[in-house]
Formats: structure tokens, C-alpha cells, sequence
């Protein structure tokens, strides 16, 4: 059972290593909806206690979100938006992957700092959640184009959900149901946007937003 | 019994290293739907080359002389060194892992030294790039190794040494590498083999790298450094390169082929026909991928050194 956890964990975290590394956007897009299916598998297998109903719903609706729909509206703009890579990043991707391996070493030291209030099923989920986190954030900041920072925010979400993770049998249904419709909410709100936005202006490199004065 | 098991490593790398090439030669020519030259090619053009004379230019020194052959020297030196598998190897001590690496690291620097010695502008293009790419790997197989120790450390069978405390030879590592720490850490070593598989591709010039087939002098790297030396020279360097990916191949091979059993001339079988797995698995990778740009190349060894930094971590904090 250990060894099945650990390699979900470690394949997530190559997702996420993956994502700051590739530059093609539809890749970048698959690799999220990988992410969010491992994720989605992970109470079937991590879970503390026996699989209740709950849990089952929980992370079938899970996997039917992350893993379909939100790469298939994301999929459907990237179409309609007309674009193919991220040019020119603010940061490159070896220096991305060489931040990367920096950001999981803050990951393991801050989780290390954490005292759990009661026994954890492996004690990489801590780890894994806070450096899903922070890849999230880091997509955001350091990407130009308006799809790859949804998915850094899509990332982020999943970082939150892992974390949730740990807590899953303390926490009530309906925050975990929340949660995903405010995801599914935002993912497609900010498609309509990014279609906008590349009607009006043929692109859609965020960082030229802010030269607008009004 | 055991005295000669510990020869077995360093003789079947230096009979069977020469079929390596031509394993994964035919196995691209199948992939491909040619015949492909015959698996013993090599062994019939190191033949051919010892018995030619060489020719050299007026230009050169004695450095370019002792390129080959000190090439050659070290990494054959290594090969005492190297464990197949369980079966340790003929000459392992403390801290024979960096000994190994900078070995490696000097017969480069004399291929290298050998190609600016021409004063050719592609054979030092070439050294450059040799150099430039060896500098990403290196870090990477040993972040990947000391993993790999860590992780077979506490199991192993050498536990009265305590692991923090001094460095222990590769083949009390490998030794310590049984069927139960792929169970507790499967998911730590396979990083560190897929780590190793990359340096491994790298370092022996395959494919997502350099495309050891090129004939174009422009995207060469280390075809290039070698392009003035002929007849017994030459076949000095293709025998090197040979050794040398019989080196790699069973490092990764003693890695993911656990078997630890009383018998050390199993181990020692065992991880040789590992080898020619892997050559087929060499062999596949090249048939299906292109290679990188050369801009792309540093960006792969940052994603090898980036999976051996995670190994490592797991294995330090997980």
C-alpha cells in the first residue's frame, strides 16, 4: 500500500516538475488534467478509514472536473485563442526546473516545521501539497500567457485540495463541494475572458494589461 | 569460487563491450524494417583498425598521441572498480565512486585535450560541447547515486558501518540493494535509474543528445573530437566508447535487477544479460526520438539532475 501512495506522490510531483518545464501549451494543459485524475485517486487509496460513499463521490466528481472538463474547456479556447507555446517566459525552463527543485526542498523544510496533530498515511502529502502550492503560484508569476496562469491557478487549487486531503475525514462535504464549483466557476469564467481578451487584442500575453491607463 | 566471480566483471566488460554497439544497432535497423549490419560489426572493425597504420599530422604534439590511449587507460581502470550487481568489484575501496567519476572526468579531458590539439575550429567546437554537457551530467549521476546509497544504506548487509559517517565503496551499495528496498523504496530508485538512464544516454552520446550516426560536422559532439585520429588510435576510441557504455549500462542494470542471492555468478549473469536488456531499451529510445536541439539538451540533464535531487530528498526526508 506504501508503495502505491509514494509513487501517486512522486508522479505528482513530476507533474508538477513537468508543467514549469514544457513550453507547449496543450502538453501543459494535459499535464494538469493528469494531475488532477492522480489526485482525484488519491482518498480511494490514502484514505484513513473504510471507502465510504462519500468519499467515492467525492473523488469521482473530482476526477470528472479536473480531468475532463476543466482540459476541455481550457483545450477549446486554447483552439479558439489560436495559440500553440508560451514564448518568452519571464523566467526560462531549466532555470524553472532548477527553481523547482529549490521550491520542493522549501516544500519538505516548511512541512517538517509542522507539528500533525494526529498520523498522517504517508508523510510526503504535506510536503507534496505545499509544493503543489507554490508551482501554482510560481506558473502565475512567471508565465506570459493568459492559459498557462489559469492552469497555475488550477495547480494551486489541486495544492489546496491536497492538503484538504489530509484532512479529508474531518472535513464536511459541502466545503469540499464549494470548493470545486468555485475551481469550475473561475476555469470557466476566465475561458469566456481569455477569448475576449484575444478578440480584442489578437493575444493573449497578460503582462500587456497593465499598459492599459484608463 | 569467489576470488574468480570477482574477475567475471572486468573480463565480460572487456569481451562483451564491443557487442553493445551492435546490439543497438540491430535492434534500430528491426524497429526500422533494414537488416542492419551483422551484431559482431564491431568486433570486426577494431580488427581492421588495430592492423592499419595511423597517420599524423605535422601539427599535432604528443598530446594528441596520448589522447586514445589514456582514454582508453582510465576507463578501464574504472571497470576494476565497478560492481555487477551483487558481485562486488575486483578492486572496490571507501569513496571508489569519485575515484570512478573523476576518472571518467580525466579521459575526458584528454579527448578533449587531444581535439584542440589539431587546432581544428570543429574539434574544438566539439570539446566545447563535450565539456559544457558533462558538466550537467556529473552532478546529476552522483546526486543519483548517493540516493541510491542512502536508500540501500540501512538494509544492507553492511550495517555495522554507520552510513553518515564515511563514504562506502559502490559495491557494498550495490550489494546492499535487495528485493526488499525496491519494496520499501521503489519509487526512489526508479528516479534515480531514470536520472542514471539519462547521464547514461548523455555521457555515451546517444540519441536525445547526439546522434552518434551525423555526418554533418556542425551538430557533432563527440564524433567530432575524434575525426583526425586513424587506424589503431581510432580503434582505441571506439573501443573506449564501448567500454564506456558497458559501464553505464551496468550501473543502471545492477540498479534495477535486485537479484542478491548466495551464488555470486548468478548476480554477476543476471546483471550482464540486464546489459543487453537495456541495450535493447537504448536501442528503442533512439528509434522513436529525434534528437534536441542543441539549446534543449541542457534543459533534459536539468530535468535528470532535478530527478536525482528529488530522490535524494525523498530518501533524506520521506
Amino acid at each position: 500500500m506504501k508503495i502505491v501512495i509514494e509513487a501517486l506522490i512522486v508522479l505528482l510531483i513530476l507533474t508538477n516538475l513537468k508543467l514549469i518545464a514544457s513550453s507547449r501549451l496543450s502538453a501543459c494543459i494535459r499535464v494538469v488534467a493528469v494531475q488532477g485524475v492522480l489526485l482525484g485517486l488519491m482518498p480511494l487509496i490514502a484514505g484513513q478509514e473504510a471507502l465510504t460513499l462519500r468519499i467515492a463521490a467525492l473523488s469521482g466528481l473530482t476526477m470528472l472536473l479536473k480531468g475532463v472538463v476543466f482540459p476541455w474547456l481550457l483545450l477549446k479556447t486554447l483552439r479558439s485563442a489560436n495559440v500553440r507555446r508560451e514564448i518568452e517566459p519571464f523566467v526560462g525552463y531549466a532555470a524553472s526546473l532548477m527553481i523547482g527543485a529549490g521550491l520542493l526542498f522549501l516544500a519538505i523544510w516548511m512541512s517538517r516545521q509542522l507539528p500533525m496533530p494526529f498520523a498522517v498515511t504517508s508523510p510526503l502529502i504535506m510536503p507534496l501539497a505545499f509544493f503543489t502550492m507554490m508551482i501554482g503560484l510560481f506558473a502565475v508569476v512567471s508565465r506570459r500567457k493568459a492559459i498557462t496562469q489559469v492552469l497555475g491557478y488550477l495547480v494551486m487549487e489541486n495544492g489546496i485540495y491536497a492538503f484538504g486531503l489530509v484532512f479529508a475525514q474531518h472535513e464536511p462535504l459541502l466545503v469540499e463541494l464549494g470548493i470545486l464549483l468555485d475551481a469550475f466557476m473561475a476555469v470557466f469564467v476566465m475561458g469566456i475572458t481569455i477569448f475576449h481578451i484575444n478578440r480584442e487584442f489578437d493575444h493573449i500575453d497578460a503582462d500587456r494589461l497593465s499598459a492599459l491607463k484608463g | 569460487m569467489t576470488d574468480l566471480s570477482l574477475l567475471l566483471g572486468p573480463i565480460s566488460a572487456l569481451v562483451f563491450a564491443p557487442l553493445i554497439p551492435g546490439i543497438i544497432n540491430r535492434t534500430k535497423a528491426v524497429a526500422a524494417g533494414r537488416t542492419g549490419q551483422p551484431l559482431l560489426q564491431l568486433y570486426a572493425d577494431l580488427l581492421r583498425l588495430f592492423r592499419k597504420g595511423a597517420v599524423y599530422s605535422r601539427t599535432t604534439s604528443w598530446v594528441f598521441t596520448a589522447g586514445p590511449a589514456a582514454g582508453l587507460s582510465c576507463i578501464a581502470v574504472s571497470l576494476t572498480m565497478l560492481p555487477m550487481g551483487g558481485v562486488p568489484g575486483a578492486m572496490a575501496f571507501t569513496g571508489d565512486l569519485i575515484v570512478m567519476v573523476y576518472l571518467m572526468g580525466l579521459s575526458r579531458f584528454f579527448t578533449a585535450a587531444a581535439a584542440m590539439d589539431t587546432g581544428s575550429a570543429f574539434e574544438g567546437m566539439g570539446a566545447s560541447r563535450e565539456v559544457q554537457f558533462s558538466v550537467l551530467a556529473e552532478p546529476a549521476l552522483l546526486v543519483g547515486l548517493a540516493a541510491v546509497a542512502l536508500a540501500a544504506g540501512p538494509a544492507g548487509l553492511f550495517d555495522a558501518a554507520p552510513v553518515v559517517n564515511g563514504f562506502r565503496s559502490l559495491s557494498e551499495i550495490y550489494s546492499g540493494l535487495t528485493l526488499s528496498v525496491w519494496a520499501n523504496d521503489g519509487a526512489i530508485l526508479l528516479l534515480a535509474a531514470a536520472a542514471l538512464f539519462i547521464v547514461a544516454l548523455t555521457e555515451n552520446c546517444r540519441i536525445p543528445v547526439d546522434d552518434p550516426t551525423t555526418h554533418l560536422e556542425l551538430t557533432m559532439i563527440h564524433e567530432v573530437m575524434v575525426l583526425d585520429h586513424s587506424g589503431p588510435d581510432f580503434g582505441m576510441i571506439l573501443y573506449a566508447a564501448a567500454l564506456k557504455l558497458w559501464f553505464f549500462l551496468a550501473l543502471l542494470s545492477g540498479l534495477l535487477i535486485p537479484v542478491r542471492s548466495e551464488n555470486l555468478w548468478i548476480n554477476g549473469i543476471s546483471t550482464i544479460i540486464g546489459i543487453f536488456f537495456l541495450a535493447v531499451g537504448v536501442g528503442l529510445v533512439e528509434s522513436m526520438m529525434a534528437r534536441l536541439r542543441l539549446l534543449r539538451i541542457p534543459q533534459l540533464l536539468a530535468g535528470a539532475l532535478s530527478l536525482a535531487a528529488l530522490a535524494l530528498v525523498l530518501v533524506l526526508w520521506g
